[in-house]
């Protein structure tokens, strides 16, 4: 390694780091995301010049073919589908890692065994990549709805994941013990295995819980490259998938927080998956809702003073983040205070609401945290829940028995009106009715989500 | 033991970035944390480097079209990350804006 690599290196770090530093405020977010672009780019053409051209052409190739899927995907993706976008990304670094791995096992198996650091970080970086490249295709096709979103299980599944990485632990120590010299065909058995838990260990994990999956994913990546860093002896690696890991796992524990719930439970609990209280579809008898017309709520809104939107993935689903804003700018042109509440798990990745309302053109500050949301209810005229359910529920605050006891939620029910936007009287995810439903402050709008927004804008703007 | 010392340092360096990582993320505003996560799946896409390294170590001999497709694969995906994660992040964080700016 030449002195200009390694101060190429350096540069390239400090950049990526001042990069990520800038993105503490929406203003200076976007020069810090170039700022990391620039780093990332003196990085490679320090690489790419260190080569002297071996290999060339296969670079050529996936410079091509990379840059061109990523930039095009990049360009077309629908902001609701973010989350699907994050995970390929999460499996793609997955997967990159476990290749390289497997080069490095057959360039060095050839030879006379390795060192037991590189072994050891070559076996771990092929193990966690395959996990992190498995497990994202299948919360990919969870989330794409490929697949059902709901917990998939059976009997004795964690007993076959405990044997399954028995097995690989085992696979690893003979990796470790010959140096990296074992059979081809057990190194190949240790991949299969790896990518095999990768699927079984997000499989009964639901929908609503993918906030906490993403994230955990994208540390695991970020695992996956720091390891192969040692594996290379490359500390930019290194510094790199620790920045990511860092970020997946402070991600993991805030979104872990926000559902009051550790993160054991959310990866073998199966939540949602039914258990004690399936959805009280229609069992729930003569529940007392009220349900309003669109005509009824647009008045209520129009002569608000203070009016919070509160969405959820309903919101998404209906793709209606551009209807609520044409509402809301109805409402402001009458004089009316319109926020908006964001539950930290609202959706199904971190941030995912705040993008969707950026999208349509919502300034940030209008954005509100759980914790500076809260207070502002008490003062609200109407709250208006637009697809959003369990991190609305009542029951997390005073019912003990509650599944979801507990989980900080957002306390539309202090607001003098709460008006609730819901295709029917289903449950939400976690299964559990909404007392919110039934308090005599809430009033039902059914129907599809834009449907309803459409029809609210429409009959203010007639007023 | 020198391998050893040289282990000691890469270990230290992990564990001063991972401290930075935490002070650093932890400043994000939750109304970015998706454009967050997209950048760093960016910046995991420096796994293309290593991809390089490994490549130059391999293409120096004879190579077989399976090591080759492996390769080519393991760029590729490097490259996914890279181009794709800096471009969505970019593209989400020109969204966001200050109070009622011009429509775009």
């Amino acid at each position: 390694m030449t002195v200009a690599l390694s101060l190429a290196n350096l540069v390239a770090v400090a950049l990526f780091i001042y990069g990520l530093h800038q993105l503490n405020s929406p203003p200076t977010a976007r020069a810090g995301n170039q700022l990391a672009m620039v780093g990332m780019a003196i990085a490679l053409v320090s690489s790419l010049l260190q080569t002297q051209g071996v290999g060339w052409w296969a670079i050529l190739v996936g410079v091509i073919l990379g840059g061109t899927i990523g930039i095009v995907a990049a360009l077309r993706v629908k902001m609701t589908a973010m989350p699907q976008m994050v995970a390929l990304y999460n499996g793609a670094g997955g997967a990159a890692a476990a290749a390289i791995s497997t080069l490095e096992f057959f360039v060095l198996a050839s030879g006379n065994g390795e060192n037991a650091v590189v072994s050891v970080s070559l076996v771990l970086s092929a193990i966690i990549g395959c996990l992190s490249f498995a497990g994202s295709i299948i919360a990919f096709l969870k989330l794409q709805e490929l697949m059902t979103g709901r917990p998939i299980t059976y009997p004795g599944q964690q007993i076959v994941n405990g044997l399954i990485l028995l097995t690989i632990l085992g696979l690893a120590g003979w990796f470790v013990v010959t140096l990296g010299t074992m059979p081809v065909l057990a190194f190949v058995g240790l991949l299969i295995c790896a990518l095999l838990l990768g699927v079984l260990f997000v499989l009964p994990i639901g929908g609503a819980d993918m906030p906490v999956v993403i994230s955990l994913l994208n540390s695991f990546t970020g695992l996956a490259v720091a390891v192969t860093g040692f594996e290379i002896n490359s500390t930019l690696l290194i510094i790199c998938g620790a920045l990511v890991g860092a970020s997946g796992t402070l991600l993991t524990v805030m979104m872990g927080k926000a559902m009051n719930r550790p993160l054991t439970n959310v990866l073998f609990g199966a939540f949602g998956s039914g258990g004690g209280s399936e959805p009280a579809a229609g069992s729930g008898g003569p529940q007392q809702i009220r349900s309003a017309g669109a005509d009824d709520v647009a008045i209520m809104l129009a002569y608000a003073s203070k009016v919070i939107f509160v969405p959820g993935y309903g919101m998404a689903v209906a793709q209606a983040q551009h209807s609520v804003k044409a509402l809301a700018d109805q409402l402001e042109k009458r004089g009316v205070q319109v926020l908006y509440a964001i539950h930290p798990v609202a959706g199904r990745m971190p941030g995912h609401m705040n993008v969707l309302l950026a999208e349509s053109n919502v300034p940030y500050e209008q954005l509100l945290d759980m914790e500076d949301a809260n207070p502002e209810f008490s003062t609200t005229d109407v709250a208006l829940v637009i697809g959003a359910n369990d991190v609305t529920n009542p029951a997390a605050r005073s019912v003990k028995s509650s599944p979801i006891y507990g989980m900080p939620i957002l306390d539309v029910d202090k607001a003098a009106n709460v008006i609730v936007l819901k295709r029917s009287m289903r449950s939400g995810f976690a299964g559990i009715d909404n007392p919110l439903y039934e308090m005599p402050n809430t009033s039902m709008l059914f129907g599809d989500a834009k449907a309803s927004v459409d029809a609210l804008t429409s009959a203010v703007k007639a007023l | 033991m020198n391998d050893i010392a040289h282990l000691i340092q890469l270990l230290t360096v992990l564990l001063l970035a991972v401290f930075v990582g935490f002070e650093v993320i932890s400043k994000v505003p939750t109304t970015l944390h998706t454009p967050l996560m997209s950048a760093t799946n960016a910046i995991h896409g420096i796994v293309f480097i290593g991809a390089i390294v490994v490549v130059g170590t391999l293409f120096a001999g004879p190579t077989s079209p399976m090591l080759t497709v492996i390769s080519v694969a393991a760029l590729t995906l490097g490259a996914i990350n890279v181009f794709g994660g800096f471009a969505v992040t970019e593209r989400m964080l020109q969204m966001f804006k200050k109070k009622e700016g011009p429509r775009s």
